[in-house]
């Protein structure tokens, strides 16, 4: 049976973070002090604030402190709002975790490329603590983040951090530079150009706005990584997140429980037919 | 300071030109010069005369507009590998944007009257630069596309909350 | 399974009825309602449409009296045994809320113990679609699963089929096709009965309640002549449609169907193997209690690929083709069938009378036209 999964379980927030104008970390605990289940890279909760509605958010924390279960989100919907204006003592409701998640194993031995835009970073953060946890076992890792402006780079101050690692590659562009910025400008594509990688052994881990994902995606191939490396995370209207309410159905696929990590391969013809 | 030998071999090795013959190549490289711009420096300016065009070696360029009230606004930065400059393709031959060093770079510049006069009696080697060109450009239109869409906008579909 | 088998005569129905009533099942059945043949909790076999048939046509559905008493002769009712297994409206919650945090005090309901008496071959397979989607995919379903548990299945034999029908070509009837506890043929000769056969041992211990007569070859040869009727049906659907359609997504006919189609979720409503549903919070006005109820949705509304900025779906033609190609085509990726067994509700209930056979026939010739050497 699958009850639990349909019952929201009270978790309190601990912390809430302000981390841009309009995107928030939310970090939780349960109000029954019971164990929070493990989570993989990738995999979302559905988040509800009571009588308002329930949301899939994906988890944004490190998989192997599963214990410190972290949410970042934007304030875009009328439940996301909601839970913008909540603190810390008050709590929420979550169910999960559900979906797929980044295949890690998938690129022990390769190169690791893993491509963020704008809010995609939060989803693929703990893909990038998985990944450090474990970084012997891989060549060279590689993070190229894309966002609007300077003042919208999530996480800067990890982001920083990462830079400062001789272990990791970070290059971050934003479309529109402003005050004093002095790094890259220009779209997100333009780092994966620039290479740095192998990309015959390349696995390539992609988040963002659909758009960008499939050009990230396409500039990896054309770079020469193949298809079957590349992975997506896809973003659906959800309602149930186990398969039932039908809502997140792309063509064959229930992105809540077939995703919303996908193969490039297996969805690259869908892609392109952006009203499916 | 000019060495044509080597920069015969750095234009041989560089990615834009790959594949052309080495009498073009022979020709392009006496044309071109090594040059360096400090941190800062202007490489041409908007309404300039485009009579080169440039790729980095190494370090990056901001290409930018100055927009009143707002100061200098970068529209893209060049790295190493990248084209800098078209203006000198297409008549009155004038720079339509700024470009300056945003670090340390150093550049190969080509003479665009002299590639220009040869190209019009060179079709040959016309075709090959423009095709050249024309994928640089193709590039930056669709990158430009991409910005103008302002993806990571509020409502413009991020990620991580996926739903109403 | 069991053989069991028997003639109940028409005078002692409310025998079946009272059989029922005392394993504490709740009869559900076919019933004149508001000019329609529709599923509704029946007191007893008066309830039943004696006398009554339907006529449908694309967006027409009429009752006609017949002049033989018969009770099961029509052919589907209005809606499937759908909304008895996944209602149209359930509670998922309920929960008691603070200022700080909530919670949970009720579950969803418990489920009901329902007898669905006179399901047809096409309703039966249905059943069995939804089974699939609601159990084991791999989440189970404790709405759907309870009341799949507890419900009593008696089947009815199609004698005709009826001009909206292509059951047959779907491979979900005429005959039964899915397991039943009993199946029911009516027999309207000089004696109106009707001749039961169990399908389990719950349907056979039921025959066992209820006062029989030994059933003859001429009783079993009468439900094979009713069988054989049924299968003669003027609707099919075309063969390769479900590989066919999948490949045809940008086809511009879905747009010629688009311009027809009002987007009105009646086919969605109708069809008895479409699940779709979404949620709806909402709290008390004093902000004590907040509750979720799940309610049935329908691809055809805008807001039901709404991602923050709009709507994935937003022409007409995008939501007809998300039901169609999920009905006919990307359900067998999904479930390893098809998502239609041909029961033609969607056509009759379609207010502008689109048929999903018709459209599936023009693919299937536009398709044709384009590669005419593996025509």
């Amino acid at each position: 049976m699958t009850a639990d999964l349909m019952l929201p379980r009270a978790f309190r927030i601990t912390k809430v973070r302000r981390e841009l104008a309009d995107t928030f970390t939310l970090v939780l605990a349960p109000d029954d002090d019971g164990p929070v289940p493990p989570f993989q890279p990738g995999q979302f909760n559905m988040l509800y604030v009571p009588g308002v509605g329930e949301v899939p958010i994906s988890i944004s924390g490190d998989p192997a402190q599963p214990e410190t279960l972290i949410h970042t989100t934007r304030a875009v919907g009328a439940v996301t709002k909601a839970m913008w204006s909540l603190k810390a003592g008050q709590s929420i409701g979550v169910r999960g975790p559900f979906g797929s998640s980044w295949p890690v194993e998938a690129a022990l031995g390769d190169d690791v490329v893993i491509v963020a835009g704008g809010i995609g970073l939060a989803p693929l953060r703990p893909l990038i603590h998985a990944v450090m946890a474990r970084r012997a076992e891989f060549g060279k890792v590689l993070i190229l983040y894309g966002a609007r402006t300077p003042d919208d780079i999530l996480f800067d101050k990890q982001v920083r951090d990462w830079r400062g690692r001789f272990d990791l590659s970070v290059h971050v562009t934003v479309d529109r530079a402003t005050g004093t910025w002095s790094g890259n400008v220009g779209v997100v594509t333009k780092l994966i150009k620039r290479g740095g990688f192998d990309p015959h052994h390349t696995t390539a881990y992609v988040c963002g706005p659909e758009v960008m994902m499939r050009y990230a995606a396409d500039a990896l191939v054309a770079k020469g990584v193949a298809s079957t490396n590349i992975w997506l995370s896809m973003e659906r209207n959800m309602k149930c997140a186990i398969g039932f309410c039908g809502h997140c159905q792309w063509g064959g696929r229930f992105v809540c429980k077939d995703g919303p990590v996908f193969n490039h391969a297996a969805v690259a013809d869908l892609l392109p037919l952006t009203d499916f | 300071m000019v060495n044509v030998e080597g920069l015969d071999t750095l234009l041989h090795s560089h990615p834009f030109f790959q594949g052309m013959d080495e009498g073009m190549l022979e020709f392009i490289a006496g044309c071109a010069a090594n040059e360096r711009f400090e941190a800062g420096d202007m490489v041409f300016r908007e309404g300039g005369p485009a009579d080169k065009f440039y790729v980095v070696r190494h370090g990056i360029i901001a290409v930018e507009v100055g927009v009143p009230g707002r100061g200098k606004a970068t529209l893209q930065t060049l790295h190493e590998d990248d084209v800098l400059g078209w203006s000198w393709l297409v008549p009155p031959y004038r720079w339509t944007f700024d470009a300056r060093a945003a670090t340390l770079t150093r550049v190969i510049s080509l003479d665009a009257v002299c590639l220009r006069a040869k190209m019009a009696e060179n079709h040959e080697m016309a075709y090959h630069l423009l095709m050249r060109f024309t994928a640089v450009m193709a590039e930056r239109l669709h990158a430009a596309r991409m910005q103008m869409l302002d993806l990571y906008a509020p409502g413009g579909g991020p990620e991580g909350d996926r739903g109403p | 399974m069991s053989t069991a088998s028997g003639i109940l005569s028409r005078n002692d129905l409310s025998a079946l009825f009272d059989a029922l009533a005392a394993r504490g099942l709740e009869v559900i059945g076919p019933t004149v309602s508001e000019g329609a043949i529709v599923l509704a909790p029946l007191d007893g076999p008066d309830a039943l449409p004696a006398g009554w048939t339907d006529v449908q046509a694309p967006g027409a559905y009429r009752l006609h009296p017949r002049d033989d008493g018969a009770l099961f002769g029509h052919t589907t009712p209005v809606g499937g045994w759908k909304r008895f297994l996944h209602p149209p409206t359930v509670r998922l919650f309920q929960a008691a809320t603070t200022a700080d945090g909530f919670t949970i005090t009720e579950g969803a309901p418990p489920p009901p113990r329902q007898a669905f008496l006179g399901v047809r071959a096409c309703d039966l397979t249905a059943i069995t679609r939804l089974d699939a989607v609601f159990q084991g995919n791999p989440f189970t379903d404790p709405i759907y699963a309870g009341r799949r548990a507890g419900a009593f299945i008696i089947a009815v034999t199609c004698a005709q089929a009826g001009p909206m029908c292509f059951c047959a070509s779907m491979d979900s009837g005429p005959d039964l096709r899915a397991p039943y506890d009993v199946a029911l043929t009516e027999i309207l000769e000089s004696d109106h009965r009707f001749l039961l056969e169990a399908g389990s041992a719950e349907g056979a211990a039921l025959l066992a309640d209820l006062p029989l007569t030994p059933a003859t070859d001429r009783d079993t040869a009468a439900r094979d002549r009713q069988i054989t009727q049924a299968a003669d049906q003027t609707r099919a659907l075309p063969p390769g449609t479900a590989e066919r359609l999948g490949r045809m997504l940008d086809h511009a006919h879905w747009n010629a169907v688009a311009a027809r189609c009002l987007s009105c979720g009646n086919c969605t409503m109708s069809c008895p193997t479409c699940f779709c549903a979404t949620v709806e919070d909402s709290s008390s006005l004093d902000g004590a209690t907040a509750e979720r109820h799940r309610v049935w949705d329908s691809c055809f509304s805008l807001d039901f690929s709404y991602i923050h900025g709009g709507s994935v779906r937003e022409s007409g033609a995008s939501r007809y083709r998300q039901w169609m190609t999920h009905k006919l085509s990307s359900w067998h990726d999904q479930f390893g069938t098809s998502g239609c067994v041909g029961c033609g509700r969607c056509i009759t209930w379609c207010p502008v009378g689109i048929d999903i056979t018709e459209e599936a026939a023009t693919f299937a010739a536009v398709d044709a036209a384009r590669h005419p050497v593996e025509a």
